[in-house]
């Protein structure tokens, strides 16, 4: 099935063989062609974003959503640049994303020609991999082989870059056979001897807790499903990073919240203490590992990671399985069945009983309020009056990302989308943009912070323009608050350009994009608003004034380690001077 | 876990630095060296020294030699991480596989008259260095050997006359029947 067509148009066709349905995107000069083959055909549909940024964010809300590859399409120069971020965010998150960028024709490369830039010497450190195409011949096979290589092995961003003069020239399109890379093999299935010792560890354990992470996400529901499979076969306690919440249902009695620097104490404190440690689909980042040298003391550890680097890479394993967490789980599962080990009952009943101890504890009590909205309690009525909808939640960067990973209970996976790698505020908007488009049916929350939706607020005329009823949940505190808790604790209250000056009124700027306002802050109105919220059909941007000096805890500071973790001073827990907690070395942390 | 003074992991285990040589097989395709280069300046590991150049040209295949130090977890990152690229076929650590075979080419000029002219020559003879330009009052000189002999070699070679140097780097094989 080989045809003749323009460079342009093999874009569009590899897209459409492809199965891609949405691209998000921005015209420009050096992708005017494709543009051209864009309209004429009704299989891909373009979502007009408002700034580069929103495209690749937009995308990869999208692709973590539905499990597809995310696709952008914005043009050279000021296009490319724009886009970077986003991609450096989705390299940190391992996100599936085809972006295909215009360049000044192949003659001016190199010229300082108007818009261009070097696209693939930018963006190298930033995606998985990236291509510049320099002639049509290559065109359909790199086309393909950039969604093998977004989607295979550690998912990430790949690049295209399409000069306008290969887009003009005509050539032969044909479908790849197989759409593989011609040698990039990631390893899927792991090593079986490996993973026998590791059945035979785990069976071994007397304080065991699984550690999962965005690995199992990326795998896939069925590795989710393997997952619970294997938790409720083996009795043991699971934590989650950020990026793996939803992976396992959060209500279950076996899940100890999140972990990490905002994690819960149970979770924490099971990782310090725990003997055996089963990491799955997570990286050891410094936000969960806290002090490395005091990390997880007594345990014996193992990984399993689809990218060797990511062994042995900050923290010693003392079993690396290299695969697919979805494979790798499958046999765990397996093995567990066949094997039926005899676990050390007595000594489990007693971690158990333990962890209910630091239970007890209360890690995410706040002191409750009925002047004004506490940021948690307002996060918490957010998943009580969503619960049992298909909710799909993201959300910017800081305080309340913290607080929407705290108090917001996750079910399933695919349901959370948030900046954990690079941190980048802007990120939610977009996100649910993308979302949404994915779940049209869905309820779709960006719980944002103030400071964090003006980063790309411009992507409300997006959510408009494609009728898409994506609900901005703003915890508006007028300060950058996680800026502001650490100028806190770290630098005496000296609130350093932490305060949100001059903010819009985001009831009129909801309207002045055609969306809906809605103001709250009073927390007895509070759950009629949020009812009200969810009933709108259109977008929304609700305002809720919070607490404006709400800190997010438990809090792990920097350069200390799980054990040493602040607890909220409501149960009386720490005294007042949380600065002098930390020392002057962990300051020089982030 | 009484020494609880740092969050840094390399200021409480402290393993020795030593220099491997790696092989890395690549495709030969616009911007790997970059791909390569960048990965060891963004994830700050040394190289040494860095050889390429495409050695199956009907595959467009290129071998490039890297001659780095670090710890043996530095080592071992540096490995993945150079896997991970997509267009890295195979790395191969050659200190660990064994004594391998290390060359590198020098070229050196030296200028001088009398004495120092006839040391050189002296020299150059003693290393079995091979004269590739000469003049009245100057030699070109071509040595191949270890890292160290090449050192040595330019070492003794400044003590009269020289003036310029110019060096490959490290080209490197595995001994013995088995190839990679």
């Amino acid at each position: 099935m080989s045809e003749m067509m323009n460079g342009a148009e093999m874009v569009i066709r590899a897209l459409q063989d492809q199965g891609v349905e949405h691209i998000f995107g921005y015209p420009g000069g050096a992708v005017l062609p494709i543009y051209d083959a864009l309209f004429h055909q009704d299989k891909v549909q373009h979502i007009l974003v408002r700034h580069e940024q929103g495209a690749v964010h937009a995308a990869e809300g999208y692709a973590r959503s539905s499990g597809k590859v995310g696709v952008v399409l914005v043009t050279s120069g000021p296009g490319a640049t724009n886009a970077v971020t986003g991609l450096a965010d989705a390299m940190m998150d391992s996100i599936p994303i085809v972006c295909i960028t215009g360049q000044v024709p192949t003659h001016l490369i190199g010229s300082d020609a108007f818009q261009e830039c070097d696209t693939v010497g930018i963006t190298r450190h930033c995606t998985k991999h990236n291509y510049l195409v320099k002639s049509i011949e290559d065109l359909p096979r790199i086309l393909h082989e950039a969604f093998y290589v977004a989607s295979n092995g550690r998912p990430g961003p790949v690049v295209v870059d399409l000069p306008k003069d290969i887009q003009f020239k005509t050539g032969i399109y044909a479908r790849p056979v197989n759409n593989q890379h011609k040698t990039y093999r990631p390893t899927v299935k792991g090593d079986m001897d490996k993973i026998r010792a590791a059945i035979d560890l785990m069976a071994s354990a007397k304080r065991p807790v699984f550690y999962t992470g965005g690995g199992v996400i990326n795998s896939g529901p069925h590795a989710a499903a393997l997952l619970r499979e294997l938790v409720r076969l083996t009795g043991f306690p699971i934590t989650s990073t950020l990026m793996g919440l939803g992976a396992y249902p959060a209500s279950d009695p076996q899940f100890l919240g999140m972990l990490g620097m905002h994690g819960t104490y149970e979770a924490n404190l099971a990782m310090h203490e725990c003997d055996v440690m089963i990491n799955i689909g997570a990286r050891f980042d410094d936000r969960i590992t806290g002090r490395l040298d005091a990390f997880s003391p007594y345990s014996k550890r193992i990984h399993v990671d689809i990218d060797p680097s990511s062994i042995n890479k900050t923290v010693k394993v003392d079993i690396p399985i290299v695969g697919d967490c979805a494979h790798v789980l499958e046999d765990m599962v397996r093995l567990w069945r066949q094997s039926a080990p005899q676990v050390d009952k007595v000594a489990l009943k007693e971690w158990h009983e333990k962890i209910d101890g630091w239970r007890a504890r209360k890690c995410l009590a706040y002191r409750p309020s009925t002047e004004t909205i506490k940021p948690q309690y307002a996060v918490q009525r957010l998943y009580e009056l969503t619960k049992g909808r298909e909710t799909y939640v993201t959300t910017e960067v800081g305080q309340h990302q913290m607080w929407a990973a705290q108090y917001f209970k996750f079910e399933d996976p695919n349901r959370w989308m948030t900046s954990g790698g690079l941190g980048t505020m802007g990120y939610g908007l977009p996100a649910a943009i993308g979302a949404q488009l994915a779940n049209p049916k869905a309820l779709v929350v960006d719980i944002a912070g103030e400071a964090s939706i003006l980063m790309n607020m411009q992507e409300m005329s997006t959510a408009v323009q494609y009728r898409l009823p994506v609900k901005i949940f703003i915890l508006n505190n007028e300060y950058m608050g996680m800026v502001r808790q650490w100028q806190e604790l770290l630098h005496g209250g000296r609130y350093s350009q932490s305060y949100s000056e001059s903010l819009p009124d985001f009831v009129k700027l909801a309207e002045a994009y055609g969306g809906v306002g809605m103001r709250c802050d009073n927390p007895g109105d509070l759950d009629a608003a949020i009812t009200e919220m969810i009933n709108v059909d259109r977008p929304v941007i609700f305002d809720c004034i919070v607490d404006k000096t709400e800190n997010c805890f438990p809090m792990i500071p920097s350069g200390k380690a799980h054990n040493e973790m602040l607890l909220n001073d409501y149960l009386g827990e720490t005294g007042t001077d949380i600065g002098s907690v930390i020392d002057e070395k962990g300051k020089m942390l982030v | 876990m009484t020494q609880m003074s740092t969050h840094y992991p390399d200021a409480t285990r402290i393993e020795p630095v030593n220099r491997h040589t790696l092989a890395i097989v690549v495709d030969n395709e616009p911007g790997v060296l970059a791909r390569i280069a960048g990965l060891f300046s963004g994830r700050g590991y040394n190289i040494e020294s860095l050889t390429v150049t495409e050695t199956e040209h009907e595959a467009h295949i290129s071998r490039i030699t890297i001659v780095t130090t670090g710890t043996d977890s530095i080592i071992e990152q540096i490995k993945s991480q150079l896997e991970r690229l997509v267009p890295v076929h195979r790395v191969v650590d050659l200190t660990l596989s064994g004594d391998a075979v290390e060359r590198e080419l020098c070229l050196v000029k030296v200028v001088g008259k009398g004495d120092h002219r006839v040391e050189a020559m002296r020299l150059a003879s003693a290393f079995g260095a091979r004269t590739m330009d000469a003049t009245l009052t100057s030699f070109v000189y071509e040595l191949t050997g270890t890292t160290e002999e090449v050192e040595r070699f330019i070492k003794l070679m400044t003590a009269v006359g020289l003036v310029e140097v110019s060096r490959t780097g490290v080209a490197a094989m595995a001994r013995g029947a088995e190839g990679m």
